[in-house]
């Protein structure tokens, strides 16, 4: 087994993992940074990010303004504290992006141009025109290059942390390309792997998006923390659940269900105007929109497609020359995988998994409960998006966070030396075993796609935009089967040369531990908040019970342990949470209150 | 539904270094619908039919730039490639051309890579700006000249398509070429002198022979062979400038 001895290992090298590997580097050039993904950094899920990154900009908005767009969206459950960091920081942190090279759209003038997102009072989204990820990812890592202290590990696979008295001490990996384990000490370690949206059937993330540091952090101890609110995104390709970006809305687009009707002015989002006005109708939160979808469906007033119940994006009227302008890849896909010109024909869209809005649980400053461990981006919850993400807030916690992980990677792991060598190096052999017996199992009988397959139909089942205790308890069973046939598992190859079905079956065990988080998180929670609704008797929301982060606890082969945590709140009492014409009434009311309070 | 029924031969170049003496074809029969894309099948191949396979995929919507592969000898991304083109004589697919395989469909990536570390791709700014005083001014039209060779995904489909880089690796190829054009044609940007030093060695600009067929088979529009063409004409004034323009001869 090769070692490497790093001082910062970071595992991920989407925009969380490069933004914090510069961040160390910045911190200190004499520091050696271990950047470890199982993909080429251009290829990790940042990539497929598209309508943008928000941060105060004009001079008619303003950080409170971003702070309550944000907690309102996020159902209360948001650390307020980090809240207020993150919502301080984000310009900066564009302006830094812009610096590399990221090219912004700009307005004539030269200054960069912001766009509409849903539930943002104020344009603050900085853009790219439709592949704000994308551009973001190459100009981070393009920009990674310049630092000599950067050591990439390119296709490595990470299997396991290295925990050793009582800190995290660096990671084991494998080498894709050879299948040989690398020893990788480190004095601080930052998870930047991304979310866990392949555990549902129909999502819009690539299949790399398994969970890999979520499960990895769990089975240490580290508790995951709202693992029940999972983001449905309302426009979404049928079959596949390719991501149509908010931005289409954003810049004007409609939803129309099977009669032409913008639908939902019936769900408290209206009054329908022609022309987009922020908070309201298709500028909605994303939870809204796509419980709207579920009820549309019910009514038996969605449109029957070959992969089910759609609905109708509708950007028509937007003309040909702004949508390629502005939204070059949603033609690109629209007309490529469905042989649809949206300047001519509505696009048929329905709602899909797309963003894990729990995670690894961290401060404000990104470190874990377990020392020497940090983690950022959509893997993290460092308490931002609490039960509902508002579009554009993800790409700024990269780099705002990213930032933060690198500078405090960087000062804990200048404090610290690697402790007991011996010890950590037995561990490793003992991961690489475990590892090792994944793929060296002759006698296994379950096909892996099969179980895969099973689990992901069965959390859309019981996990999905409504909730009743009954489908839940059901998949919890289901998943409790699941990790049993999973114990049987046959692989086909047993070749050490990029042998990705290997690879493909420590993935499941990571999607499957995760997916039990999600699951049982989301049966213990009695109410409904943001993401997370219930049909069954928990309609509402119960602050007096639940204004509180659930924490998902590992126990083995058990079912997960479920505790709580509190949320900070700092200027922001848990209010109603209304959009529309109805948000706008609740906001003059609390305006009135206010300054009757004053006076 | 109804076109469930259909079944289309897929046949893939195989390649186990640890048992294959040299490449060998495998074919698949797999059912399909007309909506399925290259990759679809594939997946379907690994799921149901043979684990040990090997490709490499991710986002699904041809932005992360994985699974460039040789489909019926021609240089695409098998996710917005879709099968029933192929349907009913079948397909062939390998792994993209020009470069080492390393096993099955899977290519060595490193040698891109290197070429890509080596431009400098990345802002070396003209003029020194802090955070405090905001991003750098830059118009529309400004943007305009660089952003369409920013949109390389780094699928390596033109390095498969490049004759030139069949015939001589070394050779810096098209998609690297046109990032380093990226960054040259910037505002930002002050480090032309120092990519271009690259930019006009042999393995540079004047390795192309204006084939073209990089800018063919990009599925992004990026069109390196303007990026080349472009930087021709600048190395060919430059070339004269340094003997007319006092001070310039040393850069």
């Amino acid at each position: 087994m090769e070692v490497f001895q790093a001082d910062v290992a970071i595992v991920g090298a989407g925009g969380a993992g490069l933004r914090a590997a510069i961040a160390v580097a910045e911190t200190d050039p004499k520091l050696k940074i271990a950047l470890i993904s199982k993909v080429y950094p251009m290829r990790s899920h940042t990539v497929a990010a598209e309508g943008g990154a928000a941060g105060v900009t004009r001079t008619d908005d303003s950080l409170d303004y971003h702070f309550d767009d944000t907690v309102h969206g996020g159902d209360w459950l948001c650390e307020q504290d980090v809240v207020e960091y993150f919502v301080a920081h984000a310009h900066e942190e564009l302006v830094q992006m812009e610096h590399w090279g990221c090219p912004w759209s700009r307005n004539d003038d030269g200054h960069v141009n912001v766009r509409a997102f849903g539930g943002m009072k104020i344009e603050r989204t900085w853009f790219a025109a439709d592949k704000s990820g994308f551009h973001m990812l190459h100009t981070l890592f393009q920009t990674s290059i310049k630092y000599p202290s950067i050591k990439r590990f390119d296709e490595y696979f990470c299997t396991d942390l290295m925990v050793e008295d009582g800190r995290c001490q660096g990671v084991l990996a494998i080498q894709i390309a050879t299948g040989e384990f690398t020893l990788i000490e480190a004095k601080a370690v930052i998870i930047a792997t991304g979310g866990a949206g392949r555990v549902f059937r129909e999502n819009t993330n690539g299949g790399i998006v398994t969970g890999d540091g979520m499960a990895l952090a769990y089975r240490h101890g580290v508790p995951l923390r709202d693992m029940e609110f999972m983001q449905y995104h309302p426009t979404c390709m049928p079959g596949t659940g390719l991501l149509f970006t908010e931005a289409c809305r954003g810049e004007g687009g409609f939803l129309l269900n099977k009669d032409g009707y913008r639908y939902l002015q019936d769900y408290g989002l209206g009054p329908a105007e022609p022309t987009p006005r922020n908070k309201a109708m298709e500028l909605g939160p994303r939870d809204r929109l796509s419980q709207a979808f579920w009820h549309e469906k019910k009514k038996g007033r969605t449109i029957e497609g070959p992969h089910g119940a759609v609905v109708n994006l509708d950007l028509r009227h937007l003309g040909a020359a702004k949508l390629h302008e502005r939204l070059p890849l949603i033609c690109e896909l629209a007309e490529e995988f469905l042989g649809v010109d949206p300047a001519h024909t509505p696009i048929p869209v329905l709602p899909a998994v797309h963003y894990t809005m729990g995670g690894i649980t961290a401060d404000g400053k990104t470190a874990a409960p377990l020392p020497g461990l940090y983690s950022v981006g959509e893997c993290s919850s460092v308490g931002i998006h609490g039960a509902n993400r508002l579009g554009s807030n993800s790409l700024t916690e990269l780099i705002v966070f990213g930032k933060v992980a690198g500078v405090e990677a960087a000062k804990f792991a200048k404090s610290m030396a690697i402790s007991n060598p011996g010890a950590i190096k037995k561990q490793a052999e003992a991961a690489q075993a475990r590892a090792l017996g994944v793929v060296t199992r002759s006698d296994g009988k379950e096909r892996l796609a099969v179980l895969r397959t099973e689990m992901a139909q069965s959390m859309e089942d019981g996990c999905g935009i409504y909730r009743l205790q009954a489908d839940m308890q059901a998949t919890c069973d289901k998943l409790r089967e699941l990790r049993e046939r999973y114990k049987n598992l046959k692989i086909d190859d047993h070749s050490k040369v990029y042998n990705t079905e290997w690879l493909l079956g420590i993935e499941l065990g990571y999607l499957l531990e995760v997916a039990e988080a999600i699951i049982y998180s989301a049966l213990n929670r009695k109410e409904s908040r943001g993401s997370h609704q219930r049909l069954d008797g928990y309609e509402k929301r119960d602050d007096v019970n639940f204004l509180k982060h659930s924490l998902a606890y590992y126990t083995g082969d058990g079912a997960p342990r479920i505790e709580y945590g509190e949320v900070k709140i700092t200027k922001s009492k848990p209010g109603t949470r209304a959009y529309g014409a109805a948000g706008e009434k609740a906001a003059a009311e609390e305006r009135e209150r206010e300054g009757a309070g004053n006076g | 539904m109804a076109d469930a029924e259909k079944i289309i031969e897929i046949e893939v170049l195989r390649y186990r270094p640890e048992q294959d003496k040299e490449p060998v074809l495998q074919t698949y029969k797999v059912p399909f619908t007309d909506d399925m894309s290259v990759l679809q099948g594939l997946q379907y191949i690994k799921d149901y039919l043979d684990g040990t396979v090997s490709f490499r995929w991710s986002c699904r919507m041809a932005i992360c730039g994985s699974c460039g592969m040789m489909i019926e000898g021609k240089p695409k991304l098998s996710c917005k490639t879709f099968l029933r083109e192929y349907y009913p004589q079948g397909l062939r697919v390998e792994a993209l051309a020009h470069l080492p395989i390393e096993r099955d469909l899977v290519v060595d990536a490193a040698d891109f890579v290197a070429k890509l570390e080596r431009i400098k791709p990345y802002i070396i700014p003209k003029e020194a700006r802090t955070l405090e005083q905001g991003e750098y001014l830059q118009t529309p039209q400004q943007r305009d000249m660089y952003e369409q060779f920013s949109s390389c995904i780094n699928c390596m489909l033109c390095y498969a398509a490049c004759p030139q880089y069949g015939l001589n690796p070394k050779f810096t190829g098209p998609g690297v070429l046109a990032l380093l054009h990226r960054y040259n044609a910037d505002s930002r940007d002050g480090g032309q002198d120092e990519r271009m030093k690259l930019g006009y060695a042999d393995e540079g600009f004047w390795g192309c022979t204006a084939v073209g067929y990089c800018s063919e088979v990009c599925p992004k529009g990026v069109d390196p062979a303007n990026a080349i063409n472009q930087n021709k004409m600048n190395s060919a004034i430059n070339y004269f400038t340094r003997f007319v323009t006092p001070g310039r001869a040393d850069k």
